[in-house]
């Protein structure tokens, strides 16, 4: 089975001569959850940010769908990125639009931007909202302004947006580091949910490495901008993560 | 010098500043000299200001069908220029939004609002007047003129604070530009924005009452008459009703913010 999404020799400089992705290889195939964990900056956000490009890599490809990513034009970049749902740190909504339309913004890419902004939608379009808003939870709540939320619900009203896209590959960057533990147990579990369920995979950067074993088929560690560990998320030990994060006092 | 101990000092004079106190006081004593402004010419304007204001009471509402005239084409007028203001404001301020715009673009668009802001309304509607002649259309393009280069300034630095995490969520779901502005951009900007309007409103209406002093429409226009025949009692009324339009034009703004709670 082919990879949905293969990465090759990723080098990421923001300033010249000073990589913070040092060439990074990965496959990774076309279900399951990979979690990336690593230190503070050492590449993790720049790393699942160079697979959409929100941010350019200096070099290297990223094969999605047959296609180099990094080659593409702005226009056939914007089409390959409807299938790449994203779920950010920080939910990144719109915060003075109402959730229901923060989730039809998983639909921008279909529809002409006159529609869009007339919010006349496919009627599938909607009807598919409201169903992920039941199923996120969110149901009583369409109207509502995303900035009146909680962190966990506009965290909902992220994976949902994003499930509205039906990616080929989610991308979370961080989702649960702003939410309490309850919280993120229950944001790791939907999106566990919602990828079996439509069928896509994803890869998530994590801080909580509890959180990477329980909900990761595999783990990626990477530290100063390359992969350290790359395996199956019940067979990581101390002393990879000593390899990882550095030090042992932490792990006491 | 005051290198030795004997000669320290707290507070050492500071020679220059003295200096260039000397030197302004002198200039502004030159300056009164050169315009004639004497004690004398002072208290002669007064009495002239007194024998004048004694002329401009009561205020003479008799030909009112004239001052309704001229107060209706200065309202349209501001209204008009500040929907035509806006809706140019509007592409040049995204234009030059540095945060999303290439430099290529950001810069000729902020240099067309430099010029706009360059001169006073009165002095651009001089030149229309000339360049279309006489009229309220004279004083729209003044006034437009006007708004594009204070709207398209505000407009530019609301959009330049908005956060990019929005933008960048919006952008990430495949979105084409005009997309990702009406949904990421506009949202974080549009209340500020009513709020820009209503105070350019609130600007043209005050100006459209002076560009017709030199030809350009408006209120402007009876007011320099009236002036000009020495009917003070009329350019009183004229006075009142001006007041009494941009108090009006206040409450209908915080009005209108009310409504787009801006």
């Amino acid at each position: 089975m082919s990879a949905a999404l293969s990465v090759r020799g990723l080098v990421k400089e923001y300033v010249p001569g000073r990589p913070v992705l040092r060439g990074i290889d990965l496959d990774f195939a076309a279900r399951g959850i990979t979690a990336v964990i690593g230190p503070s900056g050492t590449g993790k956000s720049t790393f699942i940010r160079c697979i959409n490009r929100l941010v350019e890599p200096t070099a290297g490809e990223v094969i999605f769908e047959d296609r180099d990513l990094v080659k593409l034009s702005r226009a056939e970049l914007r089409s390959a990125r409807r299938r790449i749902g994203m779920v950010f740190q920080e939910y990144n909504l719109v915060e003075r639009l109402s959730v229901m339309e923060n989730l039809l913004c998983g639909r921008l890419g279909y529809v002409a931007p006159l529609k869009a902004w007339l919010r006349r939608y496919p009627a599938r379009d909607i009807a598919r909202a409201f169903e992920l808003l039941d199923i996120v939870g969110l149901g009583e709540f369409a109207q509502a302004r995303a900035d009146s939320l909680s962190g966990g619900q506009r965290q909902r009203v992220g994976i949902a947006r994003a499930v509205m896209q039906e990616p080929k590959l989610l991308l979370a960057d961080e989702p649960t580091s702003s939410l309490d533990p309850k919280t993120s147990v229950e944001i790791m579990g939907l999106m566990q949910t919602l990828a079996q369920a439509h069928g896509f995979p994803v890869i998530i950067n994590i801080h909580n490495v509890e959180l990477a074993r329980r909900f990761a088929e595999r783990i990626v560690g990477m530290t100063g901008g390359r992969v350290v560990y790359d395996g199956p998320a019940a067979r990581i030990t101390e002393a990879h993560l000593k390899e990882i994060y550095g030090g042992e006092d932490w792990l006491e | 010098m005051a290198r030795t101990g004997s000669s320290r000092s707290a507070f050492p004079p500071d020679w220059w500043a003295r200096g260039a106190w000397i030197v302004l006081l002198a200039y502004l004593l030159y300056a009164c000299a050169q315009l004639e402004l004497t004690p004398a010419r002072f208290a002669a304007g007064l009495e002239h200001g007194a024998k004048f204001l004694a002329r401009l009471f009561p205020p003479d509402f008799k030909r009112w069908e004239l001052l309704v005239k001229g107060m209706v084409e200065s309202l349209q007028m501001a209204i008009v220029a500040s929907a035509l203001g806006t809706l140019l404001s509007l592409p040049l301020a995204l234009l030059a939004a540095r945060n999303l715009m290439p430099v290529w673009a950001s810069w000729p668009a902020r240099a067309v609002m430099v010029v706009c802001r360059s001169f006073h309304p009165v002095i651009v509607a001089i030149l229309f007047v000339k360049a279309v002649g006489f009229g309220a259309l004279a004083g729209i393009l003044a006034l437009t003129v006007a708004s594009v280069g204070f709207l398209g300034k505000l407009m530019t630095e609301a959009i330049e604070e908005i956060s990019l995490k929005q933008v960048e969520a919006v952008r990430a779901t495949g979105a084409p530009f005009a997309s990702v502005v009406s949904y990421a951009v506009v949202p974080q900007v549009f209340s500020r924005f009513v709020g820009f309007v209503s105070y350019e409103t609130d600007a043209n209406l005050r100006n459209s009452t002076m560009v017709g002093i030199v030809g350009a429409g408006g209120i402007g226009g009876t007011l320099f008459a009236a002036f000009q025949r020495f009917d003070y009692d009329f350019v009183c009324a004229i006075v009142l009703t001006i007041i009494a339009l941009i108090m009006a034009g206040e409450v209908l703004t915080v009005q209108v913010k009310k409504v787009f709670k801006a």
